[in-house]
This record gives structure tokens, C-alpha cells and sequence, in this order.
């Protein structure tokens, strides 16, 4: 009578099968199993490796001249065709890439990471909240054009002093690109967190004593990720675009210096006679746009453990 | 006595066919477009051309420039010169004689008094006359009569035709401004923006940058004139598409000015809805060598000034190798076409007043080689010269425009060629060409080696720019970097020159002077290194007849006889 | 909710004056001069008394003290005399565009309607197309309208309008020629004619910047509606046999338009910014056109007023977002 009865087979815990697994490796099967951030990865990765090791095997320089090969079509010695002047556009379009690529990047992370810790922290304390809202209504209200110039103004000699004119002139216009976008992402993140911190997990994990940082971390953080993605792959195709415009004010790079912006710029006027000039530079922010989003996407459903493992 | 009939009938005939096909407003409406919009209808309170050209419609001179230069009479009878007894013998006045039944478009006469007043007008200390300096040395203005007015110079002045000449310097209703001298000038809205006119037109609507409405002028002299009943004065926009809305989608009858490059406007022409005019006026593409150091290592107020040369460009054997490796038939071609010609000269045209300096047209890559070696720059790593261990580098800014910056990659390799490094830099052109003297980015300042722009002179008489080379008008802290030597460049002798071409009257030895002037700047000193006189491309429709290009006055000068092909 | 809303309006005003005041100082500090325009032919002598004519010798604070003047008592009284025909104005000098030397507010007033018919139709247009998108194509995650709709947007997005615009124009005014390339504003629409017409030059601007709001706000709202279809009050509302409809309309939006709201009250007073470039490739001369040309001007009472309108029409739409967030979801408290 005292023998315990045998437990229902079904019941006995047989202990786990498959090995522990941490959970950024189910963040990555995740990822690796959506298709779009799959093939993202992958064009985004060749466009990188092509603009920058490129140029090591390509015989001709960015801003070589030959005159007399001006305006030609594609052909075996010129891929993508010249522009007006006889330059290799293949090589321009490596040359841009690059600034372009690491400008669009830079620009992008600083005016999210920007825009996410305001916004979290204005979302977050409420104290903060007036004051931190206030500037961001100050710096939407600055017209960009003045303030642009006003920071050329002040800081380009100064940088060029310190850090080159190359990489003084990048850290302007990275900053002032990002410096200028951080704006909408702080108060779409606050806008989200303002109504997250009122549920339920919030108040769950704030009576088990979990930190005002933990919270923002481990709870309000992933819970603002998609809005955030969503302003990163915009911003991405933002800054360069931006970049072209700068150049203009005579706040980018030199004027023979290629981007993707500025050759995209200057081929609209030839864009009934050689259209391919146009479709080069836009293909390449295009697919570095693109390439960014699925990425976004697959980041972002990795990321969400309800559908993780769907 | 055959003949007397004959020759009577032929004229009735012409007279009548006149009358019969030409009628004021008989051919509609016209659409013009300009890509920069007028702000205002007043060139005396605006010096920009767009207002300028604007206003031509609506407001006129006593007399105009045409087509080839020549000045001819518009509401003066006659053009004043010294043989027809008009300009004083001791040229301290000229006297003009207004043409009888002139009357502006509200219907009432137009009188010498109109004349005195203009000048009163623009020379109030308060107003702030963009045109003062057509005004310049003008003591007073008599009314000597209803249809006679003479100006009066406080010096002897060889060239009097400043005031009420060319479209600068239009006579305005004295009636209308009376209000609005000294500084309520800026408050007369209404009249700023439709000015009563003696011109071919009048302004129905203005709308600040944006589009002016017209309809010909009721009381304009010529019965028959204009030929258009109406017309649409559209700004905006960018020169690209002005071109198109003329040449190939046939929306608009005459663009203005469409700068852009020689190919582009040969494929939009292709189309067959209109055509590209172009003429010349004095306008040059120049390179400017700064003469003294603009480091950024010396000291704020002593940089760009005449206390410290510049370290590479003093020597003129480098100013001339520059010059001699550049390649100005190439430049023209690629960004001008038809609308330019290279030249060694500050002052191209007139033909009269043109050096006939040409060295400087073959490129001389060896020439210029040689040149650098003899000045002791030598080779030095990655093929830039150096000299006691300094580089060849020179710092080029120019303002932001596409054949700009075409040219700058061009002369940059070509100098490269040659062992110079060359750092480009644009800036924005309301920066560059800005006078702010907070602001170390203008050409004035000029925080550079050497600086790309283009310059030219009103009308056809070059004193006044070349003056603007003398030592006092150089640019620098005591002058807030107001100035329009931009080089700094300073020699007595040249001085001396301008003063003389300032005394003399005879149009002859005028011209001598003034080549030697410019022989000074260019190819004796190479201060100045001329590339490209640029001419004036504007478009026309099939449709629209009558217009004769004209870069001496406004482009509109002869407005009234446009008419429509049919 | 209604004292937080007065407070923030009250708020609003020492922010604004605050705003006005760093905006007229970055402009002073900004580089540029109203005569950057004048042909080189003008003497600079002359130009410096042009500068002085404009008022330019005063210092700073004068100007900044005469400006708010100008802009905060004596426009405002041209306002009432304009409705009540009184005569409070008479003689006060109003903010003087340097370039036109017209009363500033009359240009802005003169720009509004093609600036409302382009600008703010396309918002209006890109608005209603971008919500159905990134509604369903949420609810539909990875279908092939998601999937299209993910490429067409973020194609039109990272395509420039300075180059878009150019496209359109030559396909379908210089190639087709259907439709007019220069927008003329003087065109008053009064019968059926006239407003074919008008519609036909508004087509191509309003795709044009239709395609950038859509592309921005459809992006906003699907990745919303992602977050939220997952969560369990949407399987509660589920199982509780509310129809699918009701669930995904009702509940799923009602919670995912936060951020979607943000974007569309950030936009707003951007449609009175105007559409720089797009305004400039279409002639549209709308706001845009006038702050960009002012600014190459250095037209700074026009630049300081139009900036500063703008800045008002920001600090308000940010206050409707924030009040608006706590109608759409009650739990956000700000007391």
C-alpha cells in the first residue's frame, strides 16, 4: 500500500535532450532564418567589401581626368561608363561609396543613439521630461541652412587643425548630420515609453526592486526597438542624401571628392542623355537602403522572443 | 518725276501694311521665365540683374545700349556727345533733350522734372541707392526746360554717360515716389512693386519671387507697340529647367541666362521648339592669385594682408607657369560651348577697348615645367615641387556652381602636371560672393591662394573696374574686408595709369590706357589669369520674333518690338 | 488632462520667446550678407550704404527688441484692422522683408495657397495612402503586398526629390507632354476648367512628396502594428470572438498609432516649410521657396519670421501629440 505508484510515463521529467543554448545563438538562428535579413546581410556585406577593397584592384583613381574618353557609354574598360570630364565612374562610384557608406553609418548610429537616450530619458523621468522636450522643440524649430553655416563657421578650422582636413571635415559633417536628425526618433522613442512604463511588466518588475536602469535595459529598451530600427534605416538614406546637400554650402567634402549624393546630384542634368550616370548612384543608396531595412527587420524579429522560434 | 509717285507709293503701301498687321496687342499673350525671380521692381533700391532686367519692362533711361554697344536715343531725342554740343566742351555737364509727347501709363506727361528727380532720388543719403555709383561725381540736375535737363559733374567727366543711361539707371515718376525719398524708400511698397512707367508694359500683379502679371501700356508711344496684349513674368526654379520649359516642352516663350553645360542645352535644342541665343558682353572666368600670405598660422588681422606676402605666389615665374599650364580651348568646350571664348584679357570687348594679348592661349606644360625649375622648385616626393622645404601646395575656393567645380578638377590636374599640389574648397555662392565681414569664406576676404569667379563691367567703358585695382582698394581689417582688389596687388605706376585714364576724354587714348591697364594685370603680372569670356545663352520658342539679344543693357531692351511668328 | 494642457500651453510662451531668440542669434552669427546678390559691378562703398539703409548699423539688441515689436504687437494690430477695419496700425512700421521691402506676413499670406494646395494635399495624400499599407502589411508580415510594399517605399525614399522630380517631369511634360512642368500660381480656380487645370499641375509635386510621407509614416505604422499584433490582449480580444476586423481596426490600431502620431504632428508644420526642392524643380514658389531664397538672400526678418512660425506651429503640434497620446491610450498620466 505504502509503494508509491509508477509514475505516469508521461510525467516523469527526463530532463533536457538538445544541449543549453544561449540566447543570442536563438537570436541568431532567428536571424539566419529570415530570408530578407539573410539576403540583406549579404548585399550589404559585397557592396562594402566592393567599395573599399575595390579600389585596390581597379587601375583607375577617382579623380583621374581623361578628357578624350569623356561621356562614354559602358564598355570593358569603363564599366559604368565616364561622366562629363572622362572619369572612371566605377571608380567613383568606389570612391563614394566609401564616404558615403561610413557617413550614412556614423550619421545614423549618433542621431539614434542620440535620439533614443533622450527620448527614453525624457519618456522615462518625468522630470526630465519638460526640459529635454523643450530642447528638442528648440532644435526642430533652428532653420538647418544658418545653422549649418554657423557651424562650419566656428569649428572647421579648429577641427581641420586638430584632426586633418579629411577627418576633421568627416567628423563635421557626421556631426553636424547627426546633431540635426536626432529630433524625431526622441519623440517617437518618448511617445512609446511614456505609455510603456504605465503597464503591467513595468510595474512587475519595478516590485521585485529591478533598478530604474535595469528597467530601461532589460524592459523598456526592447520594447522601443522597432520605432528605433524604423528611424535608423530612414536615417541611413537621410544622411546621405544630406551629406550632398552640405556639399553645396561648401560644408562637405571637397569638391572632387565623389559621394554617392553629390554624383547622383550632379547627374540629374545629364539625365535624358545618359541616364546610366543617374541610375549608378541611385542603385547604390537604393540597395544600401534596402539592404538595411531587411536587415532591420530580421534584427528586430529576432529580437522579439513571441516570435522567436515561430 | 516718275520716280516722286513711285517712291510715294511704296511708303503708303508700307504704311498701311504696317497699320493693317500691326496692332497694339494683336499677337496675345507671351510667357517669359526667368530662374532667379525678381524681388522688387525697383533697380534703384535692388542691384540684382533679375530686378534690374524686371523692371526694363515697365521703367526706361533716356537712352540704351544695344545689341553691338552702341548707345541710342529712348526718351531723349538724341544721344549727347561733345560734337553735337550736349556734353560741355570742359566735360562738366551733359544736356539732354527729352522727346516730345511722352507720357507715362496713368496718362501724364513726362517732363525733365521726372529726370531731376530720379537723380535726387537715388543720390538721398538715406535711400541707399544700389545704382549711386552711376550717379557718382553728379553735383546737381537742372531743369532747364520741361523737355530739357542737364547733369552737372562736380569734376570734368570723360565719360557722362552714367546717369539715365542703360537699364540701371531708369527715369522714375517723380509724382508717384514723392513720398518715398530718404528712408520711407523702403516703406513705398506700391511703388517698389508697380512703378508707373513710360516702358512697353505695366504691372497688373506682382508677387515677390514669384511671378509678375503684365498688360501693355495703354499711353505707350508707339501706337503700334507692343505687339503682346499680356505677359507672364515667371521666377524660380533652377536654369536646367528653364531651358526646358522653352526648348522642349514649349510651355514658355524666353528663358533667361540658362547656365548650364554646352552639351545639355545642344540635346535640349534637339527637341525643335526653340533655340539658344548667345552674345558677349564683357563678362571673364578669372583666376585671381592672391599676392600676400592668407595662412592660417599668422595672426587674425594679418592674414591675407600686405604685411606678409604670400610665400609662393610673389614670384611671378610661378604665377606665369600657373597660367601657362592651363588649357583654356578645353575649358571653353567643356563648359561653355558657344558661349565662350578662352582669352588672356580682364577687359575682352569692346573691341576698341581689347588688349590684343594672346600668349597665354597655347598651353606650355614644358614652358610652364622649366619655369618652375628656374624659380628653384624642384621635384620633390610624389611629383610636388618643394623649395627649401616648403610644397608647392596652393589652397583653390571658388563658389558652388557645376562648371565651377568641373573647371576646378581640370586646372587641378593640370597643375599637377606640373608639380603642384592643389587643395580645392567651394563654398556656397550667398557666402562667397557676401561682403560679411564676420565671415572668412568671401572672395574679398579671400582665405586662400587662389580664387575662381567670374566679373564684368556696365556699359562699355572699363574705368571704374580697372580702378579697381589700386593699392587703396584693397581689401583689409581697416576696410572690413570691403574691397575690390581682391589680390592685394599694389604698384604706383598703376596707379598713376588710372589717374590719367581719369583726365582723359579722347575715346582713343582712352582705349590705349585702359590695355595698358590691362596688360598690367594680365600678362605683364599675371595677377589676374584670365580663362574664359563668357558670353550670355538665352533661349527663345520657334514662335517668338523680334529679339535681339543684348549684354550691354538688359536683355529686354527692345521688349516693345517682340511680336509673334505666325 | 485639461490643466495639463493649459499648463503646457502656458509653458509654451517663455519656451517661444526663448526659441526667437536663439533663432535671431544663430542667424546673426551665421555667415552672409544681403548683398551677396548685388552684381560685383556695384562699388562696395555703395554697398554699405544699402546695408545702413536696411538698418544694418543698429546693434543686436535693438534689432531683436524691434523685431519682437514689430512681429508681436504691430502685426497683430494690422490683423484686427484687417477684420474690424479699425485703425490701430496706422503709421506703426511693420517687419520689412529686406528684399522686397514689403511687409513680410503679406508675402507669407500670398504664398499660402499654393503651399496648402501642394504641400499639404501631398501630406494629406501620403497620409491616407500610408496607413492601409502599413496596416496590412503588418497583418500580412512578409505576404507579397508586405513585400512590394516594403521595396516601392524604400526605394522612394532613398530617391532624392531632386531627382524624382526631374524624372517625372521628363517623362510625362517632355516626353508624353500630358502634363504642365511650371506650376503658375496665379491661377484661380473658379469653374471646371480651371480646376482640371489646377489638378493637372498638382499631379506631379504631390506624388512627389507623397511618395517620401508615405514611405516615412506607412515604415511608422507597420513596424507599430507588428509590435502590438503579437501581444495578449490581441489574442484575448480573439478569443473573446470579436471579429477580425474589430480586433485589428479597433484595438491593434487604436494601440499602435503612438508613434504614428508623433511622425504625422512632427510633419505638420513642416508642410508650412514648404517642399524646398520639390518646390523649386516645379516653380511651385510656395513657403519653401520663399525661406530657401530668403536664406541665400540673407533676407534675415524674413528668415527670422518664417522660422519662428514654423517654431510656433512645432511647439503646438507636439502639444496635440502629447495630449493626444493620452486620449488614445488613458494609462499615460502626466500629473
Amino acid at each position: 500500500m505504502t509503494e508509491t505508484p509508477p509514475p505516469i510515463a508521461a510525467l516523469t521529467d527526463t530532463g533536457p535532450t538538445a544541449p543549453p543554448r544561449s540566447q543570442w545563438r536563438d537570436v541568431w538562428d532567428q536571424f539566419r532564418s529570415h530570408r530578407g535579413a539573410l539576403i540583406g546581410s549579404i548585399v550589404l556585406f559585397v557592396i562594402i567589401a566592393g567599395v573599399f577593397l575595390g579600389p585596390l584592384v581597379w587601375p583607375y583613381d577617382a579623380t583621374f581626368i581623361d578628357i578624350r574618353a569623356r561621356n562614354q557609354g559602358p564598355s570593358w574598360a569603363h564599366p559604368f561608363g565616364t561622366d562629363q570630364l572622362g572619369r572612371d565612374m566605377l571608380a567613383r562610384m568606389m570612391a563614394g561609396g566609401q564616404t558615403s557608406i561610413a557617413v550614412g553609418l556614423t550619421a545614423m548610429v549618433l542621431a539614434v543613439v542620440l535620439g533614443a537616450l533622450v527620448g527614453v530619458l525624457a519618456g522615462f523621468f518625468r522630470r526630465l521630461d519638460g526640459a529635454l522636450m523643450r530642447l528638442t522643440d528648440l532644435f526642430l524649430s533652428l532653420p538647418l541652412l544658418p545653422l549649418l553655416l554657423v557651424m562650419v563657421l566656428l569649428f572647421r578650422e579648429s577641427l581641420n587643425g586638430v584632426f586633418g582636413p579629411e577627418r576633421g571635415i568627416f567628423i563635421l559633417i557626421v556631426v553636424a548630420i547627426g546633431v540635426t536628425s536626432w529630433m524625431p526618433t526622441a519623440r517617437i522613442v518618448r511617445g512609446d515609453v511614456l505609455a510603456l512604463k504605465e503597464r503591467e511588466f513595468i510595474l512587475a518588475a519595478r516590485s521585485i526592486g529591478t533598478t530604474n536602469f535595469g528597467l530601461i535595459t532589460r524592459h523598456i529598451l526592447p520594447n522601443v526597438m522597432s520605432p528605433i530600427m524604423v528611424s535608423a534605416t530612414l536615417g541611413i538614406a537621410n544622411a546621405i542624401i544630406t551629406e550632398s546637400a552640405l556639399s553645396f554650402l561648401g560644408l562637405g567634402f571637397p569638391p572632387d571628392f565623389p559621394t554617392w549624393g553629390r554624383l547622383l546630384n550632379d547627374a540629374v542634368q545629364y539625365l535624358q542623355d545618359y541616364p546610366e550616370r543617374v541610375f549608378w548612384p541611385g542603385l547604390g543608396i537604393s540597395l544600401t537602403v534596402l539592404s538595411i531595412n531587411y536587415m532591420g527587420d530580421g534584427l528586430r524579429d529576432a529580437l522579439d522572443p513571441r516570435i522567436r522560434g515561430r | 518725276m516718275t520716280l516722286k509717285p513711285l517712291l510715294f507709293g511704296a511708303t503708303a503701301l508700307a504704311g498701311f501694311a504696317t497699320v493693317a498687321q500691326a496692332e497694339r496687342g494683336a499677337d496675345g499673350h507671351v510667357n517669359l521665365i526667368y530662374w532667379q525671380a525678381p524681388s522688387i521692381m525697383n533697380p534703384y533700391l535692388s542691384g540684382g540683374t533679375k530686378e534690374v532686367e524686371a523692371a526694363s519692362l515697365v521703367i526706361e533711361p533716356l537712352g540704351r545700349y544695344n545689341e553691338k554697344g552702341e548707345m541710342v536715343p529712348y526718351l531723349a531725342t538724341e544721344i549727347p556727345t561733345v560734337e553735337n554740343g550736349g556734353v560741355a566742351a570742359d566735360l562738366m555737364s551733359i544736356t539732354w533733350n527729352i522727346r516730345p509727347g511722352i507720357t507715362w501709363s496713368d496718362g501724364t506727361p513726362f517732363t525733365a522734372n521726372d529726370v531731376k528727380f530720379t537723380a535726387e532720388y537715388c543720390m538721398h543719403p538715406e535711400v541707399g541707392c544700389a545704382q549711386l555709383a552711376k550717379y557718382e561725381g553728379v553735383s546737381s540736375v537742372e531743369v532747364i526746360d520741361d523737355l530739357t535737363a542737364r547733369v552737372n559733374f562736380s569734376q570734368p567727366t570723360p565719360n557722362p554717360y552714367g546717369p539715365f543711361m542703360g537699364g540701371q539707371a531708369p527715369v522714375i515718376q517723380a509724382a508717384q515716389f514723392a513720398e518715398c525719398l530718404g528712408a520711407r524708400a523702403q516703406e513705398c511698397t506700391d511703388a517698389n512693386f508697380s512703378p508707373i512707367g513710360t516702358g512697353p508694359f505695366k504691372v497688373d500683379e506682382f508677387r515677390p519671387n514669384d511671378v509678375i502679371s503684365l498688360s501693355a501700356n495703354p499711353n505707350y508711344r508707339d501706337p503700334a507697340k507692343p505687339r503682346f496684349a499680356t505677359m507672364t513674368f515667371k521666377g524660380g526654379g533652377d536654369a536646367a529647367a528653364a531651358g526646358r520649359a522653352v526648348l522642349e516642352t514649349g510651355e514658355f516663350d524666353y528663358a533667361w541666362n540658362l547656365q548650364l553645360a554646352p552639351d545639355v542645352i545642344a540635346n535640349m535644342e534637339k527637341a525643335g521648339k526653340g533655340v539658344a541665343m548667345s552674345a558677349f558682353g564683357t563678362l571673364v572666368e578669372r583666376i585671381e592669385m592672391n599676392l600676400t600670405d592668407p595662412s592660417p598660422s599668422l595672426p587674425e588681422g594679418e592674414r591675407s594682408t600686405a604685411k606678409h606676402p604670400h610665400p609662393i605666389l610673389s614670384d611671378i615665374r610661378v604665377r606665369k607657369a600657373l597660367s601657362m599650364a592651363i588649357d583654356r580651348d578645353l575649358l571653353v568646350e567643356v563648359g561653355y560651348g558657344k558661349a565662350g571664348l578662352p582669352t588672356c584679357n580682364l577687359v575682352p570687348a569692346p573691341e576698341a577697348f581689347a588688349s590684343d594679348n594672346t600668349d597665354c592661349l597655347v598651353q606650355d606644360v614644358a614652358g610652364a615645367k622649366a619655369l618652375l625649375d628656374e624659380a628653384g622648385w624642384t621635384v620633390g616626393a610624389g611629383g610636388i615641387r618643394e623649395k627649401d622645404g616648403k610644397k608647392l601646395s596652393l589652397l583653390y575656393q571658388t563658389s558652388t556652381n557645376a562648371v565651377r567645380q568641373d573647371f576646378q578638377a581640370l586646372v587641378k590636374q593640370w597643375w599637377q602636371d606640373i608639380g603642384v599640389e592643389t587643395e580645392l574648397r567651394n563654398i556656397s555662392a550667398s557666402v562667397f560672393f557676401g561682403s560679411d565681414p564676420g565671415s572668412p569664406d568671401t572672395f574679398p576676404r579671400f582665405y586662400a591662394d587662389v580664387e575662381m569667379y567670374a566679373n564684368n563691367f556696365d556699359g562699355t567703358d572699363p574705368q571704374s573696374y580697372l580702378a579697381g585695382y589700386t593699392c587703396e582698394k584693397a581689401p583689409r581689417p581697416e576696410t572690413q574686408w570691403q574691397g575690390e582688389n581682391v589680390n592685394r596687388f599694389c604698384d604706383p605706376a598703376y596707379d598713376e595709369l588710372v589717374r590719367e585714364l581719369g583726365r582723359t576724354a579722347a575715346l582713343e587714348e582712352r582705349a590705349e590706357i585702359a590695355k595698358k591697364l590691362n596688360d598690367m594685370l594680365t600678362k605683364d603680372s599675371y595677377t589676374i589669369v584670365p580663362l574664359v569670356h563668357r558670353g550670355r545663352v538665352s533661349a527663345r520658342s520657334n514662335t517668338l520674333g523680334g529679339v535681339a539679344l543684348n549684354t550691354w543693357d538688359t536683355e529686354l531692351w527692345n521688349v516693345a518690338d517682340w511680336y509673334r511668328i505666325k | 488632462m485639461l490643466t495639463y494642457t493649459i499648463r503646457r500651453l502656458v509653458l509654451a510662451i517663455p519656451t517661444l520667446l526663448f526659441i526667437s531668440f536663439v533663432i535671431f542669434m544663430l542667424l546673426e552669427l551665421a555667415p552672409g550678407d544681403p548683398m551677396a546678390q548685388v552684381p560685383l559691378t556695384v562699388p562696395p562703398e555703395v554697398k554699405e550704404k544699402m546695408r545702413l539703409a536696411l538698418g544694418l548699423g543698429e546693434p543686436t539688441h535693438i534689432r531683436f527688441l524691434k523685431w519682437m515689436w514689430q512681429f508681436f504687437v504691430v502685426e497683430p494690430m494690422m490683423l484686427t484692422d484687417w477684420l474690424f477695419g479699425t485703425t490701430l496700425a496706422e503709421g506703426q512700421q511693420r517687419v520689412l522683408s529686406w528684399q522686397f521691402r514689403s511687409p513680410v506676413m503679406d508675402v507669407i499670406v500670398q504664398r499660402m495657397p499654393q503651399t496648402l494646395w501642394v504641400v499639404a494635399m501631398s501630406y494629406v495624400v501620403g497620409i491616407l495612402i500610408a496607413l492601409p499599407i502599413g496596416i496590412y502589411s503588418a497583418y500580412r508580415q512578409y505576404s507579397v503586398f508586405d513585400q512590394t510594399g516594403t521595396f516601392v517605399t524604400m526605394v522612394g525614399y532613398s530617391v532624392p526629390p531632386f531627382f524624382s522630380g526631374v524624372l517625372v517631369i521628363v517623362i510625362f511634360s517632355v516626353q508624353l507632354g500630358w502634363l504642365p512642368s511650371i506650376y503658375d500660381t496665379t491661377l484661380k480656380v473658379v469653374d471646371w476648367v480651371t480646376f482640371k487645370k489646377q489638378l493637372m499641375q498638382m499631379v506631379m509635386p504631390v506624388m512627389v512628396l507623397a511618395l517620401q510621407t508615405t514611405a516615412q509614416i506607412s515604415r511608422f505604422m507597420r513596424a507599430s502594428m507588428l509590435d502590438n499584433l503579437g501581444q495578449d490582449y490581441v489574442r484575448t480580444a480573439r478569443a473573446k470572438g470579436l471579429s477580425e476586423w474589430t480586433v485589428v481596426m479597433v484595438h491593434v490600431l487604436r494601440n499602435s498609432m503612438i508613434p504614428v502620431i508623433t511622425v504625422i504632428a512632427l510633419g505638420v508644420p513642416s508642410i508650412f516649410g514648404g517642399a524646398i526642392i520639390t518646390e523649386q524643380i516645379f516653380k511651385v514658389n510656395g513657403l519653401g521657396q520663399l525661406l530657401i531664397t530668403a536664406i541665400e538672400a540673407n533676407d534675415l526678418p524674413m528668415v527670422q519670421t518664417v522660422t519662428f512660425i514654423i517654431a510656433v506651429l512645432i511647439v503646438f503640434f507636439n502639444i496635440v501629440a502629447d495630449v493626444l497620446y493620452g486620449v488614445l491610450d488613458p494609462r499615460i498620466r502626466y500629473d
